[in-house]
């Protein structure tokens, strides 16, 4: 993509955020819309610099975050394992593929209640609905990655000779990584949704909650202050995914 | 001392026996390839030719029959023995041609301070040096499948089979590179078994052209061409050649006309 595209791309975009914001000023501030709905901007910039600057938002960032990390490494772990096995035998992956694809669109959080009952209502229950959620993604591009490698890579390996070992570290390995990295990111986004989701529906602690008990004493505008810091969080985590799976891919390629 | 490649009645046959859907691709194939030949196999679609080269690299078990490398059984690839070059995308998409071809003498066991030298060397001798560092993306489908050529010579193997190596290429440049390998084999030495669809690329580049029949596929003659390697431009243009491309054309084109028959009868 040439230089210019690059920056005529980023200017719409960056133009259409300024638009919708204007359209925002200028709803509230000729009383279109009720400021019970939507606040002014500067109140929410004002609210959002205060919870920065006194430091407020770091503790329920940390909760959210951590339950982040431990779900993300739990459903990586485990679904690259299991992608793995089923991916070895074209019999498993006729039977299991299915299933998963199948099994990934119920939607899990239907079993929140269950796992509040069973993890409480603490960081358990968000680790393991993270983790529930992201391993699907992450388990079936595994086995899409590792079972789609073109066969006459794996054909040309074996005539030269290529261990078992060798076969997998230096031909499946690699032939499949740029698809398990799509699946790792998605992944990573639907644990941060499904996280940030279910803390605004029972929790104490956490981006989520402060959302929600917010929005329950009618503070619309530290609601929103509390909403720009997680579109931030998915803003950044979505942008160090993708620049680590562009890399990924440069290199796999 | 033994044939360098022994063929004794290979058939490879898909589906089970009994089933409707059951085809035979090749019926009881015999050949014995003396060592320093090329041979070339030429037929229609679905005669088998493909099937036989990689029984005989090791890569599919024959119905029944067996090939015999060196005197030995084939049961599974002889990486020491045999190398392939396949018709397409067969080089690593994440690894530069060089490291194309050191990968493939990792797998054969080449220690690995002796990767470089034989890497270099290959890639000199399909003319690839200055592009070691590219990757196979970056290449011309020709120069992708020199540098395929690159990594099987790199295996220094005395048997090179090579299946249809040319076939997704334009003619102009498969000419040009017919004529290079036929250089390059000259030098080597190497027993060669070419599958190809080209009646030109067979006459120029074999010594003998095995010509088979429509499926089942039988080989159905074998034709000498008495020319020394390396063969030249000239006998691109020579009356010997036009005169067997059209010996050849007059035995294969019953064998074409029967396939597509076979095939409208199977796909209606």
């Amino acid at each position: 993509m040439s230089m210019r595209d690059n920056l005529s791309q980023r200017g719409v975009q960056i133009g259409f955020v300024l638009v919708a914001g204007l359209a925002w000023h200028w709803a509230v501030s000729n009383g279109k819309v009720s400021p019970l709905i939507l606040p002014p901007l500067p109140a929410v910039w004002r609210n959002f610099v205060g919870i920065i600057v006194t430091g407020q938002f770091w503790p329920d960032l940390r909760v959210t975050l951590t339950e982040l990390i431990s779900a993300f490494s739990l459903a990586c772990v485990a679904g690259c394992a299991v992608g793995y096995m089923v991916s070895r035998s074209a019999f498993a992956v006729r039977v299991f593929d299915p299933l998963l694809s199948s099994m990934y669109s119920i939607p899990a959080i239907l079993l929140y209640p269950l796992y509040v009952l069973f993890f409480g209502i603490g960081s358990g229950s968000k680790i393991a609905i993270g983790t529930t959620i992201a391993f699907f993604p992450i388990v079936l591009s595994t086995i899409a990655g590792l079972s789609n490698v073109n066969r006459s890579l794996v054909v040309a390996a074996r005539s030269m000779g290529a261990s078992d070992w060798q076969m997998f570290a230096q031909v499946l390995l690699p032939a499949a990584f740029p698809v398990v990295l799509a699946g790792l990111r998605l992944g990573l986004v639907i644990a941060l949704l499904s996280i940030l989701g279910t803390e605004t529906i029972a929790s104490f602690e956490g981006v989520g909650h402060q959302i929600v008990s917010n929005a329950e004493s009618m503070e619309i505008a530290p609601m929103f202050a509390w909403v720009f810091l997680a579109v931030l969080i998915a803003f950044t985590l979505n942008g160090i995914a993708s620049a680590l799976e562009a890399r990924g891919r440069r290199g796999a390629e | 001392m033994p044939a360098a490649i022994e063929v004794k009645g290979v058939s490879q046959a898909f589906g089970a026996l009994g089933d409707a859907r059951r085809v035979v691709a090749l019926e009881s194939a015999d050949l014995s390839i003396p060592r320093g030949e090329l041979l070339c196999l030429i037929g229609p679609s679905g005669c088998g030719k493909s099937t036989l080269l990689n029984v005989m690299a090791g890569l599919a078990r024959p119905t029944s029959g067996q090939v015999l490398v060196d005197g030995e059984v084939v049961r599974g690839p002889l990486p020491q023995k045999v190398a392939f070059v396949f018709q397409e995308a067969a080089l690593f998409p994440w690894r530069t041609i060089e490291d194309n071809v050191k990968l493939g003498l990792a797998f054969q066991g080449v220690p690995t301070n002796q990767r470089n030298d034989r890497a270099r060397e290959a890639l000199d001798a399909v003319k690839l040096t200055s592009f070691a560092q590219h990757y196979p993306r970056q290449l011309s489908g020709g120069m992708k499948q020199r540098a395929q050529l690159a990594r099987a010579l790199a295996l220094e193997t005395d048997i090179l089979l090579m299946d249809e190596p040319f076939a997704a290429l334009d003619e102009q440049t498969r000419m040009v590179l017919g004529e290079d390998l036929s250089v390059l084999l000259a030098r080597t030495g190497k027993t060669i078994v070419f599958v190809t669809h080209s009646l030109v690329e067979a006459v120029f580049l074999a010594d003998r052209v095995a010509v088979f029949t429509a499926r089942p596929g039988r080989i159905k003659t074998i034709l000498e061409v008495n020319e020394p390697h390396p063969r030249q431009r000239n006998f691109m243009t020579s009356d010997k050649l036009t005169r067997m491309r059209n010996e050849l054309y007059e035995l294969l084109h019953d064998e074409v006309r029967r396939t597509m028959e076979i095939n409208a009868e199977i796909m209606p």
